[in-house]
């Protein structure tokens, strides 16, 4: 062949070279394989003391800095709860933040996240073919494990997302407690979603719509900078918008801290009920003392649990039937099932097919193949519909009974579920330790 | 009553903070024994890879992390390279008219005659993919597009991954971060 080649560019025949070459288009569009397994051409024997190049393969992040990633987790969220909860210093979370940003945020370029992780411990449960990298699964657990017991210390100031929000508030405002209980349910639809969809292995929707990895990575798409930039701008005045109305991550952070041992308090000693500390928290997650009230008689209030008791099962099962409606719709976005669907619908004779029925044809799997598994998908999404629907009715119906749930409490306490620890009541409190 | 209250409060409080606990444990027990010690890293396998060209568009990075690379062991150091010159060039030259490589990021160099060197300048290449298919189509093969590691930050869902219609993006382990194909080690000695 080379001595063919030879030839050619020897006597420069440009004639025999365009037929050669329109041989060659006819070799490609009758579908010759690309890959062709042996070498049409031979590698020639060099006579020139020619020395070939190296094929470039640039190594990737060596494994270590995984790990190196895990132990400034730890230090970080360390040296943060003890800022918080010892020194009870803003200061030294206001560092930790910037910290955070600088480290997790631009020089890891937001990637691994303890947000994102999630949804690589829920595909790693529900898809056995899936290996989870141990530095992920320990960016998911660490953080929780520490808000179990010392409260929301990661959200304070080592979540690269919660950080950048926080020390952009300026000018917080106070917002009505029934706006903030409704946007309070968007991380739940969030979290159920993320879940669905990882458990069937469809997406990472949290990565695909962060609003500001784009930014630590200066390379959002306009759609993604958009995003970001209007909750940056919010963020000066609504105080941490995606922690407190999107984040997914922060529902399970949320739990875990209902039941913290050693959480943040307002005061260092005992609460004299001075009123200083009322308004200083911008997340409104500072609970007030109730005063006490006549207690309600026992036949209405047997009434009302019984109300309630009846609501939360109904609003499971409406939820359930709803979503599963849906659940068509909800799988459209796997990849499969949309291939499946557009083959369906697909006439040779009329539409132009597209790069994915292109790559499906070239690739020779029979049609039926893909149309089983992607029935299997659809299945998958019917019950997780079902499953998601039933979680959100109990998450609705739950938060509308908390609303009706009569609490005794004395003294000004944070919410310990929405407390995020960002310190800022503390110099409110004229209270000496 | 007060008192009462409290130590019951406390009491569900203790029981509900354990049972977070356990799940957490159980979560990562079940999961444990499922963990690659080192990380995965994203590549295409490029038998299954058909250069749709969604690889320079689709990447998080731009321009993408995805490169054309040049597997010299499989070139046949061809003067007419279907990766290098459009199909039905009038002469095969590297005049800019003439060159497949929509940014020139393929550089042609003489090396004795009839054979020439083509490589590949990493800064330039978009991972278009369109010598790729050329060479494939006309040559070896041996250009192929593979994630360059240097400049993948590694997303946990790779998003041309997503956008791949030939499903030829997976997770490989950090030690063989590279899957060429065609490549016969036997070749190199």
């Amino acid at each position: 062949m080379s001595e063919i080649l030879k030839y050619l560019t020897q006597t420069g025949n440009i004639k025999k070279l365009v037929t050669m070459l329109s041989m060659f288009i006819l070799l490609l569009t009758s579908g010759f394989p690309l890959f062709a397994q042996q070498q049409r051409f031979p590698k020639p024997e060099f006579e020139s003391g020619y020395t070939q190049p190296v094929t470039s393969m640039p190594e990737a992040r060596a494994d270590f800095y995984a790990w190196f990633d895990v132990l400034i987790l730890v230090i970080a969220l360390s040296l943060i709860t003890w800022l918080i909860l010892k020194k009870r210093s803003r200061r030294g979370v206001l560092a930790m933040s910037v910290f955070s940003i600088l480290y997790f945020g631009f020089f890891r370029e937001g990637c691994i996240c303890s947000v994102g992780s999630l949804q690589n411990v829920t595909l790693a449960l529900f898809q056995p073919e899936y290996s989870i990298p141990i530095s992920a699964l320990a960016f998911f657990v660490i953080p929780l494990v520490y808000t179990l017991f010392f409260g929301r210390t990661f959200c304070a100031g080592v979540c690269p997302l919660g950080a950048i929000q926080d020390v952009l508030l300026l000018r917080p405002v106070t917002m009505k407690t029934w706006l903030q209980k409704v946007l309070g349910l968007i991380p739940y639809i969030y979290l159920g979603l993320s879940v669905l969809y990882a458990a069937t292995a469809t997406d990472f929707i949290i990565c695909r719509y962060d609003p500001f990895v784009g930014i630590y990575r200066f390379d959002a798409t306009f759609f993604m900078f958009t995003i970001g930039a209007i909750f940056l701008l919010l963020s000066a005045f609504v105080a941490r918008p995606y922690c407190r109305f999107f984040c997914p991550y922060g529902v399970l952070l949320n739990w875990m801290s209902r039941f913290s041992k050693h959480h943040l308090t307002i005061t260092p000693n005992k609460c004299i009920q001075c009123r200083l500390c009322e308004d200083s928290c911008p997340l409104g997650a500072i609970n007030k003392p109730v005063p006490v009230k006549v207690m309600e008689d026992r036949p209405s209030a047997t009434k009302r649990f019984i109300r309630l008791s009846l609501i939360i099962p109904l609003l499971m099962i409406l939820g359930g039937w709803t979503l599963s409606n849906f659940h068509e719709n909800l799988a459209k976005v796997n990849t499969k099932v949309r291939l499946a669907n557009e083959l369906m619908l697909f006439k040779p004779d009329v539409m132009l097919p597209s790069v994915e029925i292109e790559a499906f044809k070239t690739a020779g799997t029979p049609v039926q193949e893909l149309y089983s598994e992607a029935a299997v998908i659809v299945e998958q999404f019917y019950l997780g519909a079902w499953i998601l629907g039933g979680f959100l009715g109990l998450v609705f119906g739950l938060t509308l009974s908390s609303l009706s749930v009569f609490k005794y409490r004395e003294d000004y306490t944070p919410d310990k579920a929405e407390c995020v620890s960002c310190a800022r009541c503390l110099k409110y409190c004229p209270v000496e330790r | 009553m007060a008192e009462k209250g409290k130590n019951r409060r406390d009491f569900i409080n203790t029981c509900f903070r354990f049972a977070a606990g356990a799940s957490l444990v159980g979560v990562t027990g079940v999961l444990a024994h499922k963990t690659v010690s080192g990380n995965t890293l994203w590549q295409i396998d490029t038998t299954k890879c058909t250069q749709c060209g969604r690889c320079a568009t689709s990447c998080v990075m731009t321009p993408s992390a995805v490169k054309c690379i040049h597997v010299y062991d499989m070139c046949g150091y061809c003067d007419l390279c279907g990766g290098y010159l459009r199909p039905n060039v009038k002469n095969i030259t590297t005049g800019a008219e003439n060159q497949l490589c929509p940014t020139g990021a393929i550089k042609r160099k003489y090396v004795e005659d009839p054979f020439f060197e083509y490589e590949i300048i990493e800064d330039l290449c978009i991972g278009c993919g369109k010598c790729v298919k050329g060479c494939g189509a006309f040559g070896n093969g041996s250009l192929q597009l593979q994630i360059s590691h240097d400049l993948c930050v590694n997303c946990n869902q790779c998003a041309i991954a997503r956008d791949c219609p030939s499903d030829a993006f997976s997770r490989v382990p950090a030690d063989e971060p590279y899957k060429f194909s065609g490549f016969k080690k036997e070749q190199k000695d």
